[in-house]
């Protein structure tokens, strides 16, 4: 079963997932992301050991997904950003109580309601933490349709791993797009490492506590040290990023997920016209990839980043280069995907200021 | 005449000093739960959900596997354990706040989708652990912090009768409501939670016993007068009885 | 790269056609994009998929100015007249559609889909009918590819339903390709 299929990308994650030993998903409907849960549905009934909830709210659902995650199992949920704010006190929870799940946000225009449209508005939300408390959560963001399905499967590993919260940030259109893909080998989740903690009834060994209030200030400054150390050695661990024609570059756009795709494009016809213009493309958001920044910038002293926002990881790109390069903005929000010819025009324009084509 | 033990630590109760108050329930209930637990002999496949409020510590009490849930949010994590492990028992902890509050979504689905869970449902009509605020139980004419001058239905609303709500639930099998307020009413909580654990083990579904629970601190009461003014207050509103039994025609 | 947006009513298999198409590119080793229109525009009202077929890495697969279209109705068509890349090619059904272009620089083919569906006597061959003409005409796949597509689609499908679409496919491209012999007599 190993060929190329083309596959919605809603449907590629949840592939993914059960094919990566998640055995319990619990949603509740909201547009643009609703054909991952109706997927979780179908592939979760042909399952024996699997559990799929249609759960009466977002906050339930992630709470469900907090009990299955206590049991041992691989869990996961799957939102669009109003909803995301609403799981953000279970993102808290997980962040705090040590527990693995992969949340996947197919991120929608906003505020407030906003529309379905494809926007990276949330990426202060998924990488600062997102909801209460001194934590952060793994953020990734896939691009093409290949990635959803190897994302996807790392989201898994790295939640074990690190026992932490990982999030998939998409939009409508990486959702509903179909591209080719090659999924993963099966994994059966009973030949995954135990794990040490779970909660499956005290036989034979001590009583087991998960829980994240801690009323001793110094016992809890020491459960945040200790996280801090874990998102220190997260940080060392996951920095992921694609370079395309950065080697000799005078500008290096920075965009992620469908941005960055656009931003190919318009790299594309700028090179054919003979501006020397890369792209940096972030696949891990938190922890963002500033080695990677910190390498480029050593012979690309001029920057822009793109994003479908009015600027959120541009932030993060100004704190990884501080004053060492010139850094410049271009975003469109509210569910405009720009065209990879009007990216192509805000490079040039920039590109002139600078250069001559003949440098 | 050789001595003869007439009463111990159950086996399902930490050697810790309880937090709670004089005259508080929890310690009472707490206990009658632990006795369950060791009687019925189901003390190494039990996992309790402790809630948010006055019982957020009892993973410190309960010596089985314990997973705290967000507040009010108790049915939804002990949903996902049971479901995961559904050879397990799974109980989940509340406060009237928790599961009649901020928790009513989570409470009621979890109860209609029938999940095979027990809930104890602790109503001491106040919010205890933030200082005695009005809960969705505080019954009328009743005192509170943010009550002055009592309950009034105009202002603050009804009480809540949250346990006849569930009953209505398709999924709920068994709903009773009882007292820790006597010895009699004692026995009979103790009777009431080793029915809703049986019926647990036996697979019927969702089981919530509903114990009304004095608060001295914040009724400003003496612990024996709360546990009359139990008697003769609270269970004007929410009567001791069994509010749903559907067990009858069923040999547990 | 080409770009193809299928557009049309709910209903009127714009996303299969576009589907079938993809997948069909996809065997015939090419690199391919399919995205539907989504959300609330999905319920009633119009439909339309873009199809992005490369030799090379597909960035966008948006198109803001297609190369081809397949459109179903007149709301589509006024759409995607604007929208439509100089020199390229709207293919329309003719049953459905009366209308005149205003644009000058792109090809119209007219496909009266709906008549060819009564001579094969079932209206549910208008798309397939409609693919096999794009299909001739463009040569972005073959119709054998098409129907290994179908084939793989609509997994136990009668060799009855598969026939029919089969000649649907047929007849779509031999309309096309009649009209390009009488072109060149």
């Amino acid at each position: 079963m190993n060929d190329k299929v083309l596959m919605r990308g809603t449907h590629i994650i949840g592939e993914t997932a059960v094919r990566s030993g998640c055995r319990f998903y619990a949603g509740y409907p909201i547009t643009p992301q609703n054909e991952l849960t109706e997927y979780m549905a179908g592939a979760i009934a042909k399952l024996k050991d699997g559990t799929f909830i249609q759960a009466e709210s977002e906050i339930a659902a992630v709470n469900m997904v907090i009990g299955a995650s206590m049991a041992g199992a691989r869990a996961m949920t799957s939102s669009s950003s109003p909803g995301i704010s609403l799981k953000q006190e279970g993102i808290s929870f997980l962040a705090a109580q040590e527990l693995p799940a992969v949340i996947v946000n197919s991120m929608r225009g906003g505020p407030g309601l906003g529309n379905i449209a494809p926007t990276q508005g949330d990426y202060f939300q998924a990488t600062r933490g997102g909801g209460h408390g001194d934590y952060r959560c793994i953020v990734l963001a896939p691009a093409y349709s290949q990635e959803l399905a190897d994302i996807t499967r790392r989201a898994f590993e790295y939640a074990d791993r690190f026992t932490t919260p990982v999030m998939i940030l998409i939009d409508g259109m990486m959702g509903q797009m179909m591209e080719p893909v090659v999924f993963p080998e099966p994994i059966d989740p009973r030949e995954l490492p135990p794990k040490s903690w779970v909660l499956d009834g005290a036989k034979g060994r001590p009583s087991r506590i998960i829980k994240s209030l801690i009323l001793d200030v110094v016992k809890e400054e020491e459960h945040n040290w200790k996280l801090y150390r874990k998102y220190e050695n997260i940080k060392k661990e996951i920095q992921e990023a694609e370079t395309y024609l950065t080697e000799d570059a005078k500008l290096v756009v920075i965009a992620y997920g469908t941005a960055a795709r656009i931003a190919k494009g318009a790299i594309k016809r700028v090179r054919d016209i003979g501006l020397k213009v890369g792209l940096l493309r972030p696949l891990s958001l938190w922890p963002f990839p500033r080695r990677i920044l910190d390498d480029t910038s050593r012979f690309v002293k001029e920057f822009l980043v793109y994003e479908m926002n009015t600027g959120q990881m541009v932030e993060d790109v100004e704190l990884a280069l501080k004053r060492s390069s010139e850094i410049h903005f271009y975003g469109r929000p509210g569910g405009i995907v720009s065209t990879p010819d009007e990216i192509a025009k805000v490079i040039t324009s920039l590109y002139y200021r600078r250069h001559l084509e003949e440098d | 005449m050789t001595a003869q033990l007439v009463f111990k630590r159950p086996r399902y109760l930490k050697k810790t000093v309880f937090h709670y108050c004089p005259g508080c329930g929890h310690s009472i209930i707490h206990r009658l739960v632990a006795e369950v637990i060791e009687e019925l002999g189901i003390g190494e496949i039990t996992i309790g959900v402790p809630p948010a409020g006055c019982a957020v510590l009892a993973y410190d009490y309960f010596d089985v596997d314990m997973g705290e849930a967000p507040h009010g949010r108790g049915p939804a994590v002990a949903t996902g354990i049971k479901r995961m492990l559904p050879d397990r028992i799974v109980f989940s902890y509340q406060g009237d706040g928790d599961i009649a509050a901020i928790g009513t979504a989570e409470t009621i689905h979890a109860a209609n989708r029938g999940e095979n869970i027990t809930v104890i449902f602790v109503n001491n009509s106040c919010y205890g652990m933030t200082g005695g605020q009005m809960a969705p139980t505080t019954v009328v004419g009743q005192e509170s912090t943010t009550t002055p001058g009592g309950r009034d239905i105009k202002r603050d609303g009804a009480p809540i009768d949250l346990s006849e709500m569930l009953a209505l639930a398709r999924g709920s099998v068994y709903i009773e409501r009882t007292s820790v307020n006597s010895i009699k009413n004692i026995v009979k909580t103790k009777k009431a939670l080793t029915k809703a654990f049986k019926i647990q083990m036996s697979g019927l579904g969702f089981s919530l016993v509903e114990i009304l629970s004095p608060c001295p601190t914040n009724w400003k009461l003496s612990p024996l007068d709360s546990c009359k003014w139990i008697d003769e207050t609270i269970t004007q509103t929410f009567p001791l009885k069994v509010i749903k039994d559907e067990t009858i025609k069923t040999e547990l | 790269m080409k770009k193809t947006v299928f557009a049309g009513f709910g209903g009127q298999g714009v996303l299969m056609m576009g589907y079938l198409f993809a997948v069909a590119a996809m065997k015939d080793g090419k690199e391919v994009t399919y995205l539907p229109s989504y959300g609330a525009e999905m319920r009633g009202g119009t439909a339309n998929c873009t199809v992005v077929v490369s030799d090379e890495e597909i960035f966008s697969p948006v198109a803001s100015s297609p190369d081809y279209t397949v459109i179903m109705n007149k709301p589509s068509l006024i759409k995607y007249e604007n929208l439509i890349k100089a020199g390229g090619t709207i293919f329309f059904n003719s049953s459905l559609i009366d209308y005149h272009l205003i644009r000058d620089d792109v090809v119209l083919e007219k496909i009266p889909a709906n008549e060819i569906a009564r001579q094969l006597g079932s209206e549910r061959t208008v798309n397939m009918i409609m693919l096999g003409a794009f299909v001739a005409k463009t040569g972005l796949t073959s119709l054998e590819s098409i129907m290994n597509s179908l084939q793989e689609t609509v997994k136990g499908k009668k060799t009855a339903v598969m026939k029919l679409n089969r000649k649907g496919l047929d007849m779509g491209a031999g309309f096309v390709l009649k009209e390009l012999r009488n072109e060149n007599d």
